[in-house]
């Protein structure tokens, strides 16, 4: 029993991470007609923005300190972070320590404008262009995103810590009355889960109590007509756009303590989140969110040893197996609506 | 205008004879008086540097390259030489190898053994490259090598650790000087008995390719044989990304250590997973848990950032080792690119002194010679004390290395602390060891 709770628990967070880039997509899918296959390298982005700001407050003049020697014998050079002059030692290594919750606040203007800069300079000329075109143009846009990060911050992942407070597990076990350390939860996944439930509810909020989620409810119904109405629906959209980058790179701030980012965590996403897309239903904002904790505990459950003694290998195609089913008896995927990419 | 016979149509026609009677020599000679693969004729020899240019292994590839160009600026006599005066075989006096000047060609192995062996038949047949080195996965060295061994070049293997490089797949072209599974199994076990108590139950992670199941096996046995019990082995796909799932069951199956048979990006992600769910704070079986990373990298200490702290693991080779050999090409490494070598850099540049060295003293880039002269070699001065080339697989049997994840690391290279060299004689093994069992080196092919 503690093992189930635990693979929920589990398949929670990775669903969370799912159903962001599944909800980004569906959006630009849902409105645009798009199909986005850049949309894991924003989500890889978003991570790196929570890199960049780590470095940016950590950026140091060395000072030489000649009571220690460095590797070749010369005095030690140690760096000294401007943000320890500016605010003092303690102040300095807390705001440091406390970057990536920081980076949340710096990744949403950027990512904004990089979802914008993509959708007026590239993604717009292929509106009219078959679905296969899109597809080529956006995965090879994800393999420079991909290519550009890599030149810059190197192959490697780069550890980028929680702050202290949050690190750590959280003993559900007790909670429930089993023993200590059996279901254990790190705060960090705790909180990414949280905080994922937070987004997709503002977004849902947005789309479903604002005028302008109306007029863009409208326009994913029939953008023709709202066109007719004198609307701008173009505009409307291209917002939309650097919205569902935003989601996506806020997803990618809070991963990345969880996994030290690295150039091509988008892709190991991506194809997964498009699985999720397709189960959840083309166009379906809750079937994305919903399909994206489906698999994503149904992931976590089949990496059971238990489940892995019966069917070995199950791990790994476990998503690809559901997906065929719900295909085979929903074929417009668990929340599809007929019409959408039927054309 | 004035009338001229020159068309174009014969300008190309004359040229074209002329080219086929400038080539013809040359193709007849280069194929007739041929003694093995890529002879070198002219007055340069060239030599194939094969590493992960790109791909999850890329700075681990671009450390290689770097230990690789130090080594051809050595062996050219450029900078101070390091261990070039070191090295017990003086034989090479930077003059070159048999006084042809060394140059070299690169090739991107994508840390995948199809683009591997692509860039290497590339480097072979096209840049005429008269040995292939490099690598820094056991999967893209095992294809390297039997391709060299087909081909009639040496390979001098860069960083891999599965046993089998040197065991069921071992070729008479390829030689290792990088340690295997088996050495950090036995060079590993005795301190994790003395730190952690001979009464432990252990749970493996282990990455699903050669390298992992060797390693497991190999770990598994070592730690056994001291009183360890085994829990559970569980195979992780490669590039999992995240492996809390497979974390999370851990602490609750009855083990208090976590074996982490994993490497590069998987090994980050799952130390970091590992310390993320606070299995270093919790108790087990009434002992402290712990972690342990069999093979260890500095480059992947980098990754891992604060969770290596503590962590006990083995590596080839570490930069503040103190003998003399060392402390020469961490002197020239550390002034031409201002920091320290890994251990990858490490075993790459001392493969290729030792394969110069090697054609120096057989007097003749014939691989079979080569290959003779490198046989049951005994060497010192390279880092690792006194070593020895086997004969019967191609592995070099030399100290290793017991580290430690450091608690106050003074600056990002400084990651690791040198726990425990281990004796050459405690990871020795027979050449039929069971482990190793499986393959014959086969005999030398030089192309002819």
């Amino acid at each position: 029993m503690d093992a189930v709770i635990l693979q929920i628990l589990n398949g929670l967070d990775k669903g969370s991470a799912y159903a962001l880039i599944a909800l980004g997509l569906t959006l630009i899918f849902g409105t645009l007609g798009v199909v986005n296959f850049a949309h894991g390298a924003l989500f890889m982005i978003g991570a790196f923005c929570a890199v960049t700001l780590n470095r940016l407050l950590s950026l140091s003049h060395q000072v030489v300190d000649e009571t220690q020697k460095d590797f070749l014998g010369n005095p030690l050079k140690v760096d000294v972070p401007y943000v320890n002059d500016i605010f003092g030692e303690a102040t300095g290594s807390a705001i440091i320590d406390w970057s990536v919750p920081l980076a949340i606040l710096f990744s949403i203007p950027v990512m904004i404008l990089i979802g914008v800069i993509m959708e007026r300079g590239l993604i717009k000329h292929f509106y009219r262009r078959p679905h296969a075109d899109q597809i080529l143009v956006t995965f090879g846009l994800a393999i420079v995103l991909q290519e550009i990060i890599k030149q810059i911050y190197g192959a490697n992942p780069i550890p980028t810590p929680a702050p202290d407070a949050f690190t750590g597990s959280f003993d559900f076990g007790v909670l429930l009355g089993f023993d200590p350390n059996a279901v254990i939860y790190p705060y960090w996944r705790l909180i990414y889960f949280a905080f994922a439930a937070v987004i997709i509810g503002a977004v849902f909020a947005f789309l479903q109590f604002t005028t302008f989620g109306m007029v863009v409810r409208a326009g994913m119904a029939d953008r023709e007509t709202v066109g007719l109405l004198g609307i701008n629906i173009d505009r409307k959209f291209t917002i939309m756009f650097g919205l569902a980058a935003a989601v996506a790179g806020l997803a990618g701030v809070m991963y990345a303590p969880i996994n030290s980012p690295n150039y091509h965590m988008g892709m190991d996403f991506l194809v997964l989140s498009f699985v999720v897309v397709v189960v959840g239903g083309m166009g379906s904002l809750p079937g994305a969110v919903a399909a994206g904790f489906l698999l994503g505990v149904l992931e976590s459950f089949a990496s059971m040893n238990e489940v892995k003694a019966i069917l070995p290998g199950i791990d790994q195609i476990i998503i690809y197996l559901v997906a065929i089913i719900i295909l085979l008896t929903r074929p417009r995927g668990l929340m599809g609506r007929k019409g959408v990419m039927e054309d | 205008m004035s009338k001229s016979n020159v068309t174009r149509r014969g300008v190309l026609r004359t040229g074209a004879v002329a080219g086929a009677g400038v080539a013809l020599p040359t193709i007849f000679t280069a194929s007739s008086a041929r003694a093995f693969t890529n002879e070198p004729t002219g007055d340069t020899v060239t030599l194939g540097f094969n590493v992960p240019q790109t791909g999850a292994y890329a700075d681990e590839g671009a450390d290689e390259l770097r230990a690789y160009e130090l080594a051809v600026e050595h062996l050219n006599g450029g900078g101070d030489g390091g261990m070039l005066s070191t090295f017990s075989s003086q034989v090479l006096d930077g003059s070159g190898i048999m006084g042809k000047k060394v140059e070299y060609v690169t090739g991107d192995t994508q840390t995948k053994s199809d683009a591997a062996r692509a860039s290497a038949k590339s480097m072979i047949e096209k840049d005429r490259a008269v040995m292939i080195t490099g690598g820094s996965s056991s999967g893209v060295a095992i294809a390297v090598q039997g391709l060299c061994q087909e081909a009639g070049v040496i390979f001098m293997a860069g960083l891999t650790h599965s046993n089998d490089t040197t065991g069921k797949d071992k070729k008479a072209n390829g030689f290792r000087h990088f340690f295997n599974a088996y050495m950090s199994g036995a060079a590993l076990a005795p301190v994790l008995a003395k730190e952690y108590g001979e009464d432990r139950k252990a749970y493996h992670l282990t990455a699903d390719y050669t390298w992992g199941w060797t390693q497991e096996e190999s770990i598994k046995a070592a730690t056994e044989s001291l009183g360890w019990e085994t829990v559970e082995t569980v195979k992780t796909p490669v590039g999992a990304g995240d492996f809390s799932s497979y974390i999370a069951p851990v602490l609750n199956s009855g083990a208090d250590i976590l074996v982490l048979n994993h490497y590069g990006g998987d090994m980050v992600n799952s130390l970091t997973n590992a310390v993320q769910f606070g299995l270093r704070e919790k108790q087990a079986n009434g002992k402290n848990f712990e972690i342990v990373v069999p093979l260890f990298s500095r480059l992947m200490a980098r990754g891992a950032g604060e969770s290596i702290k503590g962590i006990l693991g083995s590596t080839n080779w570490h930069w503040s080792l103190q003998d003399e050999g060392s402390k020469a090409f961490v002197q020239s490494f550390g002034t031409k690119y201002g920091f320290p070598p890994s251990q990858a850099a490490h075993t790459c540049y001392v493969q290729t002194l030792l394969y110069a060295d090697a054609v120096q003293r057989a007097g003749s880039f014939d691989p079979c010679a080569v290959a003779e002269a490198l046989e049951g070699y005994e060497f010192d001065g390279l880092g690792n004390g006194p070593t020895l080339y086997r004969a019967e697989d191609h592995q070099c049997f030399k100290d290793v290395l017991v580290v430690r994840g450091k608690e106050n690391p003074t600056s990002e290279f400084d990651l690791l602390e040198v726990v425990e060299i281990t004796p050459r004689s405690q990871v020795e093994y027979a050449p039929d060891h069971p482990m190793f069992s499986g393959g014959s080196l086969g005999s030398c092919n030089s192309g002819a």
